[in-house]
């Protein structure tokens, strides 16, 4: 059989600024990178992108022009191993593990006016004998790109030969074992064994660099991701390589640490075991590690994040690449907060108030006990405080339950904070725009008042979910005291709980499925990792059964049936499930918000510092 | 098909009454002991072994797959430095493993890292030897300790301490954590 000209055609699609794969009809083989939710228009709304033609491993292939190689055979489902190579950093090309045989179109021979042809029609690949490596270099018109050759084959074989002459090969105790690139590689592309017959060289092994990081100079490859990190994204150039050749050391400036806020990044980006985090040395094999994924809740940024968690304890939380909101970090502060969700402080059970003390009890009891102690008081009675850390499902209940009291002083806490330059955002609360579009009209705007009326008598029952009262809201001991009813609903245990007369234990971020909107209102989805410790409830359904035991039945039986009634009575949501936001998230609201280091990313982008 | 009809055999009185059948059977069961005494007796080889006053356990093959142990090298290292992989390759999921950090100032601080806990829930244990074989650092090893016992589910769990005791001091291993390493 004749071959075929197999032609694809390979686009940037201005969807979510996720790379878009438009097949033409030449294309004979689906392509099983694409996407088919893309509107296959794309390749027409830019007609601007000049395409040139590329042979990848003997199939011509059409690529935007000045992309560089190891985009396209990305983009061509080609697997490169490569190690300093990182798409959101500058391309120093110096791991060498990238390489691939390229090859130019000939030129017409002498006397000649065209080149000689294949049966594509495109010029006769002249193949150049050397290897070049694809990170750092950009296609062009009529180049040949062979990933798959003998000599690719040996070439990588050799710099895997190389790069393993003085590693220590302590797997057994090093953390990134499971997730490391050179054991991957040299499984993949090495040689199985070594040649290598001196003593390696030593370097220092566990090396305190950081508050959070550990170095161990022995693994270090010298790929300099972590280098370049520091210097580009984070501006905290601290890290540099002293000595020469095989000596070479990752160390850091004399009388500095690296300890800025993002340096936990590099222990992400690191491919080998150098650089690991403190937090997570030594606690769990990646392997075991259930991956979940999630966002971050430390603030209105809502970076994208993993869960990796082992029967039901979390272990370490990783960004997740989405380069709508955090491209492929996040800050330390985040990252790390979440062992208070395996703390022995969390609340596992419901409890009342009987005389000074508490004493735990059942659902059905708690709840009938909140109905009870508030179906004697009016509607201005009663105040519900909420919290920007609840998800919309959670305050849309909230809202119904207050609609159940007839009540309107309801507010969330606002929670501020300084915003950095790159991720964090001053808004602590990961959901403020969702309590805006949700719950109440401006968020934080009659938490005075409602203070004003606790503290006057008039509001004589207080409901406070997620939210300690006595610490960001400023409430004092006094005022909540003499409230006829307070219940808290709270995962930890606090001194308002201390005070409150029904204790209601809920769920952590982690613990449950629900929705956000970030700062830039982007509605993004949390996912379940764990279970709720002990009698701890998911919000929703407490909420559901107090909503319940006030009004009677509300026909609501899962978290994805609250998503459907809300998509009903707000127009923003309208035609959404949980399962349409997907794990990317959905652009929602409006929002003027820059995110600044996105907005330097798209900058190095454009000038072709970084592939992105 | 024709019926073929069988004569019932016409029984005596003796038979009837089964008292000859049992007395015949007592016979041949007393001269068996008979036999057992005077062969005791007359000290001849005998078969059975009188478990548990008699073992066979000098006898086992240095490949018998007893219960799992770890072991200390010539040099007081423990030789687990709990890189979890035999609780990862364990069928029926015995081994549980918190690890953790060796102090800087420990003779063997360059290992860094050794079990804070060690625990094989013998009652799951198949013996089937695959954390052995797993074990890249060579400190867990089957002995030939095959009668484990308890008297609860948790006196059935081996601990870290447990384990060395059963396992000892091993020597002749490769010992990559040298000077060299």
């Amino acid at each position: 059989m004749a071959r075929r000209p197999l032609v694809k055609n390979f686009t940037k699609g201005a969807c979510c600024g996720h790379p878009s794969f438009h097949i033409e009809p030449l294309g004979i083989f689906p392509d099983p990178m694409s996407e088919p939710t893309v509107a296959p228009a794309a390749t027409d709304a830019k007609p601007s992108v000049e395409m040139v033609n590329v042979q990848v491993d003997g199939v011509w292939m059409k690529f935007p022009k000045g992309m560089r190689m190891i985009k396209a055979l990305e983009e061509a489902a080609k697997v490169i191993p490569h190690y300093c190579y990182h798409p959101k950093l500058s391309s120093p090309g110096n791991c060498r593990m990238c390489l691939v045989e390229m090859g130019m179109p000939s030129r017409p021979a002498p006397g000649q006016s065209e080149p000689e042809k294949d049966e594509h029609g495109f010029a006769k690949i002249q193949w150049i004998p050397r290897p070049a490596i694809s990170c750092a270099n950009t296609i062009s018109e009529g180049m040949g790109i062979r990933t798959a050759s003998t000599m690719v084959e040996e070439v990588r074989k050799g710099v895997m030969e190389f790069l393993l002459i003085n590693h220590p090969l302590d797997c057994p105790i090093c953390d990134q074992a499971g997730e490391c690139r050179l054991q991957e590689f040299s499984v993949g592309f090495g040689r199985g064994q070594s040649r290598f017959q001196d003593e390696k060289v030593h370097k220092p092994k566990n090396q305190d660099i950081g508050a959070r990081i550990v170095l161990d100079d022995e693994r270090c490859i010298m790929c300099s991701r972590c280098v370049r990190f520091s210097s580009e994204i984070a501006d905290e150039d601290v890290l540099g390589f002293t000595e020469r050749g095989s000596q070479t050391v990752l160390t850091t400036h004399p009388g500095q640490r690296l300890d800025h806020n993002y340096s936990l990044n590099t222990v992400d980006i690191c491919p080998v075991g150098a650089l690991t985090s403190k937090d997570f040395r030594f606690q769990m094999r990646v392997w075991f590690l259930k991956e979940t994924p999630s966002v971050c809740t430390g603030c209105a940024r809502g970076c994208n994040t993993e869960i990796g968690s082992r029967e039901g304890v979390i272990y370490r939380q990783t960004p997740r690449q989405n380069d709508d909101v955090n491209s492929t970090w996040m800050c330390d502060q985040g990252r790390l907060d979440f062992h208070w969700v395996n703390s022995d402080r969390r609340l596992i059970d419901p409890m009342l108030k009987d005389g000074a003390h508490h004493r735990t009890t059942t659902w059905p009891q708690a709840v009938s006990a909140v109905a009870d102690k508030l179906r004697g008081l009016r509607g201005d009675q009663i105040a519900i405080i909420g919290s920007g850390r609840m998800t919309n499902e959670e305050l849309f209940m909230l809202k119904k339950l207050a609609a159940a009291l007839k009540t309107e002083s309801l507010d969330i806490v606002p929670r501020t904070g300084a915003a950095d330059n790159y991720l964090v955002s001053a808004d602590r609360n990961p959901n403020t725009a969702g309590a805006g579009l949700i719950f109440c009209d401006r968020p934080g705007s009659t938490l005075a008042t409602i203070r004003q009326k606790v503290a006057s008598g008039e509001i004589k029952a207080v409901i406070a979910w997620r939210e300690n009262l006595l610490e960001q809201a400023g409430f004092t001991v006094e005022e909540l005291s003499q409230l006829e009813v307070l219940v808290a609903a709270h995962v930890m245990a606090n001194a308002m709980a201390e005070l409150a007369h029904v204790v209601l234990p809920t769920a952590a971020w982690s613990e449950k499925r629900g929705s956000m909107i970030n700062a830039t209102g982007r509605l993004q989805r949390l996912n379940k990792a764990s279970e709720p410790p002990g009698n701890a409830r998911d919000d929703w359904e407490v909420l559901r059964d107090l909503t319940q035991a006030l009004t009677g039945t509300n026909g609501l039986y899962l978290v994805e049936d609250v998503f459907k009634s809300m998509a009903t009575e707000i127009p923003e949501l309208g035609g959404l499930s949980l399962g349409k936001i997907g794990e990317a998230g959905l652009p929602l609201l409006p929002s003027s918000e820059v995110i600044p280091l996105l907005h330097r990313e798209a900058d190095r982008k454009t000038r072709g510092i970084i592939v992105g | 098909m024709a019926t073929k009809l069988l004569k019932r055999p016409k029984l005596t009185f003796g038979e009837k009454i089964y008292l000859p059948a049992i007395a015949k059977g007592l016979i041949i069961t007393l001269g068996h002991a008979v036999r057992t005494f005077l062969q005791i007796n007359a000290k001849k080889p005998k078969f059975t072994m009188e478990y548990p006053e008699e073992k066979w356990d000098a006898q086992l093959p240095d490949y018998y797959r007893g219960a799992p142990a770890l072991v200390t090298d010539e040099h007081g290292r423990e030789r687990c430095v709990s890189c979890q992989l035999c609780e990862f390759i364990c069928p029926p999921r015995a081994i549980t493993i918190t690890p953790g950090e060796l102090p800087k100032d420990d003779a063997f601080a360059k290992v860094e890292k050794a079990p804070r806990e060690f625990k094989i829930d013998m009652i799951r244990c198949i013996y089937c030897g695959m954390c052995e074989e797993v074990c890249p650092e060579q400190a867990i090893f089957l002995r030939k300790d095959y009668a484990i016992t308890g008297t609860s589910r948790a006196e059935m769990v081996h601990d870290k301490t447990r384990l060395y005791e059963i396992g000892g001091i091993r020597t002749g291993l490769v010992n990559k954590w040298n000077d060299l390493k």
